[in-house]
């Protein structure tokens, strides 16, 4: 699969008028921007960055906390609440009808018909997404209630018990029954996943899916993504501070930094042929157990404010390469090799 | 006892109360034996509620424990009261996962760091300058000194917990999830800055974390707690190389790897269910219920840690037969 960075960036302009998506795409951010205005400032929690998703692939967005992972993902159904506001860029999906709509210019009445429906989100705190008052089974009535509105408790019943076959869970016919707090950690996220996958997402978002949890549940719970999503060919935005985990599931990776996605392609060539300065030295900050480390790499200094972000690239004040010009001008991404880029002023070919 | 070995637990066991019950009891730790030696780095991994901060509490007498025997030194602190329990707390302290909060939010920085050298009466000439002195050791400046826990980042914060740790020259540290809320870029600072202190002050550490690769990088030694026991301990290179136990297996099975092809290559081998409850944790070996390979005998008698090898220690039936 060869793929012209810079030529479908320009071939892109002129499909987001026609509203249109490349083969196989499910969903393509392009330039989006939130900010937040506080006391303190403007926040630039997102800055321009540009992504896409294929069906039945799985991309990574990884990166240090605070970088915008979380509200990127949101921005996508547009879940910023004030003071965050989005102020560029277009959200183009493909829904199940075939239709392409830009998610961001959409009447919020069709938003909505499409969120918890055809994008379906699974946050990092499954205690949260779940009301302590109501039972599992309740809570995948009420999703699939939202969407179809004959839709009758006696089957959604049985749906759900089968939903909670698919995650795995023991005796669903008894679980189906609990409410949140009856269960441990482990089954609350699968839970969780359940209630996601009611309506056959073809979009799965997962913020942090797996960071509570313990090895043993975070290998049963990705694997079990896995399947569901070979099942029913959705696309996944896996959304995951830890590098492990991204190397084992995700087929191409976004590394954002302060607000910017700063390198992406394939897992492959993030992992074995890092082009950013920031990927490269985050890469040698983990340590791989099957591997004997002499020192892991600490990045100097500490991330930008995002309220006075620096100027050129964001990652300059604290990139031992740096050059004069980094500190003036914003790298744009610069390609690589066939779908891997780097905003990097080092890649530039003199 | 060899002087080589600083600490030693024998058979310790802590149990709670469960709140509404006469006799239901948790059974946090429940017969732990394992040592330390000087200068080295004993880590301790398990899943939530296993007992790992119980066991770091214990070891530090920060709780009672229901029986067995600490010994630091070759003396049994389980007895130590009043000045002693004060002198043995001067040489064995322990930091904690979340810096937030660990570091009472009122105080300033300099407040924090004094507390422990006045209750130690320790002599340091003009504190400003001893203060001074000791922020450097963890790459802090005098500027850090007067302000409070929340003006600083989550890993400065942490920075100033490892030093009030280590400001009364301690012997042993128990480290019990020191990075597990921090960034990966952060928690490498912190885990060099680590290895650092205890190679200039000859420190030993209990090393608690569910984070198996962190543990593996920062320990020689290694124990795997399943249920309130340590079900194998031995060198961390052979026993991440060569693991015994069959939780072992799958525990090490499950660790993320952060390289794409060993990832993908490796045997998945996905454990079933969760832990039990250690309120009534099952009779005989406490993993049969999740085993692949659990016998008869698993199911009715309990397997004690027996050395299968120079070192290695393992509680399981498949290799007492031998
Ligand atoms: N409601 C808000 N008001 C002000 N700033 C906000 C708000 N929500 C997010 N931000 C800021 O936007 C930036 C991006 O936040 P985001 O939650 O997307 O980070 P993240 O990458 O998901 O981090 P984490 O790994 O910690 O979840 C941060 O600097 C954050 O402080
Ligand atoms: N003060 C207490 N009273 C009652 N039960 C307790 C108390 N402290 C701990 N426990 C119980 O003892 C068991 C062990 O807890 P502990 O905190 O030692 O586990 P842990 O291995 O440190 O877990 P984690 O990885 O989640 O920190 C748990 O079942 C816990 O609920
Ligand atoms: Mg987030
Ligand atoms: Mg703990």
């Amino acid at each position: 699969m060869s793929i012209d960075l810079r030529r479908r960036r320009s071939v892109g302009d002129i499909v987001e008028k026609r509203l249109d998506l490349g083969e196989g795409e499910i969903l393509r951010v392009k330039d989006l921007v939130v900010k937040f205005y506080t006391y303190a400032g403007v926040v630039h929690a997102v800055s321009s960055v540009s992504f896409y998703v294929k069906e039945g692939e799985t991309i990574s967005l990884v990166g240090e906390t605070g970088c915008g992972k979380s509200v990127t993902t949101r921005a996508i159904t547009r879940l910023i609440e004030s003071p965050g506001r989005i102020e560029g860029g277009s959200v183009l999906f493909r829904r199940r009808s075939g239709q392409v709509v830009d998610l961001l210019k959409l009447d919020p009445e069709t938003l909505r018909q499409i969120r918890g429906n055809e994008i379906a989100y699974i946050f990092q705190d499954p205690t949260s997404s779940l009301d302590p008052l109501y039972t599992i089974g309740y809570h995948i009535h009420e999703t699939i209630k939202a969407h179809s509105k004959n839709a009758v408790k006696k089957e959604t019943l049985k749906k759900a018990i089968d939903l909670l076959r698919q995650v795995l869970i023991p005796s669903p016919e008894v679980r189906v029954k609990n409410y949140p707090h009856e269960m441990s950690g482990g089954m609350r996220q699968r839970s969780v996943i359940a209630i996601s996958l009611s309506n056959t997402p073809r979009l799965l978002i997962a913020d942090e899916p797996t960071t509570n949890l313990d090895v043993t549940i975070q290998a049963q719970i990705l694997d079990l993504m896995r399947k569901l999503q070979e099942r029913y060919r959705m696309g996944v935005i896996l959304i995951t501070h830890n590098l492990g985990v991204v190397a084992d599931v995700a087929d191409r990776v976004y590394v954002m930094y302060a607000g910017k996605i700063v390198e992406e392609g394939s897992v492959e060539q993030i992992f074995y042929n890092p082009q950013h300065p920031y990927t490269k030295l985050l890469l040698r900050a983990v340590p791989d157990p099957t591997k004997r480390i002499e020192k892991l790499e600490s990045i100097p200094g500490i991330v930008p404010s995002l309220i006075n972000p620096p100027p050129g690239c964001r990652f300059q004040p604290r990139c031992p390469f740096a050059i004069d010009k980094c500190s003036r001008v914003e790298p744009p991404m610069i390609e690589v090799e066939d779908g891997h880029g780097a905003a990097c002023w080092l890649l530039e070919k003199k | 006892m060899s002087m080589d070995i600083l600490l030693e637990v024998k058979a310790l066991k802590k149990y709670f109360r469960v709140r509404g019950s006469l006799t239901k009891k948790v059974r946090a730790v429940d017969g732990v034996d394992f040592s330390v030696k000087r200068g080295e780095t004993l880590g301790v991994v398990g899943e939530s509620g296993c007992g790992k901060t119980t066991l770091g509490k214990l070891v530090l007498k920060l709780i009672e424990p229901t029986s067995g025997k600490i010994f630091f030194e070759g003396r049994d602190v389980t007895k130590a009261r009043g000045k002693w329990l004060k002198e043995y707390w001067r040489n064995a302290q322990m930091v904690f996962q979340d810096p937030h909060t660990s570091l009472d939010p009122k105080m300033t920085i300099a407040s924090i760091l004094l507390e422990p050298v006045r209750f130690h009466k320790i002599s340091v000439g003009d504190e400003e300058e001893f203060l001074v002195r000791q922020m450097e050791l963890v790459g802090l400046g005098k500027e850090h000194l007067y302000r409070y826990p929340h003006e600083l980042s989550g890993g400065q914060k942490q920075r100033v917990a490892i030093l009030r740790a280590i400001i009364t020259r301690p012997k042993f540290i128990v480290l019990d999830e020191p990075t597990s809320s921090l960034d990966v870029s952060v928690q490498a600072q912190i885990l060099e800055l680590l290895k650092e202190l205890q190679r200039k002050f000859s420190l030993t550490y209990m090393f608690i974390s569910h984070d198996i690769s962190v543990v593996k990088y920062m320990s020689s030694k290694m124990a795997v707690m399943y249920l309130g026991k340590i079900v194998e301990i031995g060198p961390s290179d052979q026993l991440f190389e060569k693991p015994l136990h069959p939780y072992t297996k799958f525990l090490l099975a499950s660790v993320p790897i952060p390289d794409p092809k060993t990832s993908r290559s490796r045997e998945r081998m996905i454990i079933r269910g969760e832990p039990p409850s250690p309120i009534n944790p099952p009779p005989g070996c406490r993993f049969h219920p999740r085993c692949p390979f659990a016998t008869e005998q698993c199911r009715r008698q309990e397997p004690t840690l027996i050395e299968v090898e120079p070192e290695r220690f393992v509680a399981c039936w498949l290799f007492a037969k031998k």
